[in-house]
């Protein structure tokens, strides 16, 4: 009942998309401008019927309802409540039902709050947005349908893959996902403008949220994604340039590139048709994203959906749209200007830099990623890895963060270099001094990582230059996350330089009572034990890691047991020090009787991801800082429309 | 073509196949029972002189697993990866080049086997891209910039 309640109700919001993309359609027309009443309205109740549909394919997977399908085929009665839950979305039908649900909710959300467009910018913005909800609905709904009936029930579900039965894994895709529909926004305001010739910084100003919003979670599920990779795959490394992995990376850099742009729109109106552009890019990313990791085009680790059927709707779906959108933007770039004029020395050409840059980060990342699959295309199977992203992603992000050190320190349209030479040039000598040290006294590791901790020293410093000379209590919001976001950046690239440049690594065999050092610590194997959890068993090490005379650390790393699917995996031990990580993994027993340990001492690695969380902090007080200015303006446009009000009659 | 002239009889080579099957039964048993051990000693055992370790943790980062999904040989429990990590130690601890190891591999599973992608016309797009996009940012830049002068 709950599962045809749910199909009802997607066919219901199916029809109300329908319905809001030809209503959208016909109110842009003189003669049908009576729709254009309709069309909130229906934005909204379409939100609201797929979050009910949604919300009951997680009942039945909460009640573990075994005669649905998808159920049956990736839950298990005897799951923790949480992984029942996660489960709904941990499958390719529900994470696609996710990701309309997010898609129509937000779109619900535009059409309940957004004031300041031009009425029929926004008539044609949610025209767009119910045009893109369209396809995946059609997906859901020919292709993909989650509450799918089966004819005999089973007598239990065959449960969840192991290695995504993890808190952290719980909650990492619907992070990237309300990114990538965040970015659906955005995609949507600027088929609107394009489409009522209205680009200018009302537009921007309307976006600008919502391509935060989408930053901020991006930023967060990439950085929690690359914990998980650390911490569940057990061989310490943090990014694998992982197709899947830079298939969440790509929406990011573009998105990065389209918080700036529209930053300089919204403030300066410049970068018009390049802003638009990048909206599309930034939405087309996410879409060939989600084509990358639901096609099964790609086996990687994360490719648990496997069906060509499915890659060729989305490919069409990324045809359609991208396509649809690149003619429009070609009609309509010529009567899009490019706006404000701004010298070789201003904050505007510092961003253009950043921008360009990411685009070629972006370049590079897209074609590194898609290679394989084209020469696989002409029969040669080539890899693509590390050893290329590396080097060629920093021709193009170390110049771009040298710049980050002035940009923010730069005037709108016009300024003199001389006038921040002083406190740039203290941080430029920083980078230069520290690179030296690295490069004198740690020998043979490598003029990357050196460059890195260079960069990040001065730019640690010089990303809280802007708030020089500012009022601490009276700077503006959005100004302290720009300060916090950059420093961020310093802080990732810190960990991330001194993880490659200096981690030391040891694998042993070792019997209970054995020792090994690994970089500063003696690390001793003290016990091993049987345990068990709600649904797997483990054997469970104890190790002692002990510095000099202070108190041994204990760290437990497992070996887990499954029975449901059957499946194993190591549960790696972690243990934070202010200074780096210590990283314990259990292996297998040899046939000699002693078990197989792997050890890493990592300097600073939790930079990365203290840096990550703040750069989403830095977006988040951005957001909050835009946010309440347009709750204020709005309050007082209010008070003035009610005193008109009172005042006519 | 010719028959190849018989100078055995059949029935001696049959017999003599036996008995060198029974004679190396208890050989093939115990190669058999060496593959459970771990057969590759340095899968997970690393080399004693750190140097020659760091060079070859390097080279195993570049290497893939081909049995797994996206993971290098340096961070799998693949069996196959465990055998090439071996190799890997062992050849470098006999002083190899490491680039030779790795023309070894490519030699033995192709290309597919390196993640540095290797210069080839196949791969010139590859290395070729971002000169290019270097050369469209920089074009892209100065006609901005120039603009803006006039202004």
């Amino acid at each position: 009942m709950i599962a045809e309640l749910g199909l009802a109700l997607l066919w219901m919001a199916a029809a109300l998309a329908a319905l809001q993309l030809i209503a959208g359609v016909l109110a842009l027309r003189p003669q049908g401008a009576q729709l254009a009443g309709i069309i909130r309205p229906v934005a909204v109740m379409q939100g609201v019927l797929v979050l009910v549909s949604f919300m009951a394919l997680i009942d039945l997977f909460l009640t573990t309802d075994l005669s649905v399908k998808l159920v049956a085929e990736n839950s298990h009665s005897a799951k923790p409540f949480i992984f029942k839950l996660a489960g709904t979305w941990g499958n390719h039908e529900g994470s696609m039902l996710l990701w309309v649900t997010i898609m129509s909710v937000a779109g619900g959300f535009v059409a309940l709050i957004e004031k300041r467009l031009r009425e029929d910018t926004l008539i044609a913005t949610l025209a767009g947005q119910a045009f893109v909800s369209l396809g995946f609905y059609a997906f859901l709904l020919l292709a993909s349908n989650p509450f799918a009936r089966l004819a005999e029930p089973p007598a239990d579900g065959n449960g969840l893959n192991p290695l995504l039965q993890d808190i952290g894994l719980a909650f990492h895709p619907p992070t990237l996902y309300v990114g990538y529909v965040g970015l659906s926004i955005a995609f949507s305001f600027a088929i609107g403008a394009l489409v009522t010739r209205d680009v200018g910084p009302a537009f921007a100003r309307a976006m600008r949220p919502w391509v935060l919003g989408a930053w901020v979670f991006l930023t967060l599920g990439i950085t929690a994604g690359s914990y998980w990779a650390y911490y569940t795959l057990g061989w310490g490394g943090w990014w694998f340039w992982d197709p899947v992995e830079n298939a969440s990376l790509m929406p990011w850099l573009a998105a990065t590139a389209l918080l700036h742009s529209v930053s300089v729109l919204a403030s300066r109106n410049a970068l018009r048709a390049w802003t638009v552009m990048l909206g599309v890019v930034a939405f087309s990313m996410s879409m060939v994203g989600t084509f990358l990791v639901r096609s099964g085009i790609l086996t990687s680790v994360h490719a648990f959906a496997v069906d060509p059927t499915r890659g060729g709707f989305i490919l069409a779906l990324l045809a359609i749209y991208i396509g649809g959108a690149l003619l429009l933007f070609g009609l309509r770039a010529s009567t899009v200007t490019e706006g404000a004029r701004f010298s070789f020395v201003s904050r505007e050409a510092a961003l253009v830099f950043n921008n360009v840059m990411l685009c070629g980060v972006l370049g590079i990342v897209l074609l590194g990623t898609l290679y394989p699959l084209l020469t696989e295309a002409f029969g040669v199977k080539v890899s693509v890895g590390p050893p290329y992203f590396n080097p060629v992603s920093a021709i193009f992000v170390l110049p771009m963060l040298a710049v980050l050190m002035v940009g923010p320190l730069l005037r709108w349209r016009q300024d003199k270099a001389g006038r921040v030479s002083a406190p740039v040039a203290v941080c430029a000598l920083l980078a230069v001094l520290v690179f030296a040290g690295v490069e004198a006294f740690a020998k043979g590791i490598g003029i990357l990582p050196a460059l890195g901790i260079g960069i990040a020293a001065g730019l640690g410093v010089a990303s809280w230059l802007p708030l020089r000379g500012r009022n601490l209590a009276r700077t503006p919001l959005p100004i302290w996350g720009m300060v916090i976001a950059h420093f961020g950046v310093a802080v990732a690239l810190f960990g991330m330089a001194s993880e490659s440049a200096f981690s030391t690594e040891r694998l042993a065999a070792m019997n209970p009572g054995d020792s090994q050092q690994v970089g500063p610590y003696t690390v001793t194997l003290t016990g091993m034990a049987p345990v068990a959890g709600p649904n797997w068993t483990a054997l469970e090490a104890t190790v002692e890691a002990r510095y000099g005379g202070a108190a041994p650390m204990i760290l437990h790393p497992q070996a887990r047991t499954f029975a449901s699917p059957p499946g194993n995996r190591t549960e790696s031990a972690l243990k934070t020090r202010w200074n780096g990580q210590l990283y314990a993994v259990l292996g297998e027993e040899g046939e000699d009787g002693r078990w197989q340990m792997r050890f890493w001492w990592k300097p600073f690695v939790p930079m990365i991801w203290y840096g990550g969380a703040l750069i989403a902090l830095g977006g988040l007080l951005a957001l909050l800082g835009r946010v309440a200015a347009d709750v204020r303006r709005l309050i007082a446009t209010d008070k003035i429309a009610y005193r008109r009000h009172r005042q006519g009659r | 073509m010719r028959r190849p002239i018989q100078i055995v009889p059949q029935i001696v080579v049959q017999i003599v196949a036996a008995l060198l099957f029974a004679v190396a039964l208890p050989f093939a048993q115990s190669a058999q029972a060496q593959d459970s051990l771990p057969p590759a000693p340095y899968a997970y055992k690393q080399l004693a002189d750190p140097q020659q370790e760091a060079k070859a943790q390097a080279l195993m980062e570049t290497l893939r697993c081909l049995k797994c999904q996206s993971q290098s040989i340096a961070d799998s429990d693949a069996p196959m990866a465990g055998d090439m990590r071996h190799q890997v130690r062992m050849r470098i601890a006999a002083g190899e080049d490491p680039e030779a190891i790795r023309g070894w591999l490519i030699e033995r599973y192709g290309d597919y086997v390196s993640y540095t992608p290797q210069v080839k016309p196949i791969t010139w797009p590859l290395f070729g891209a971002p000169v290019v996009f270097l050369a469209l940012a920089a074009l892209l830049l100065r006609g901005r910039f120039r603009k803006g002068d006039r202004a």
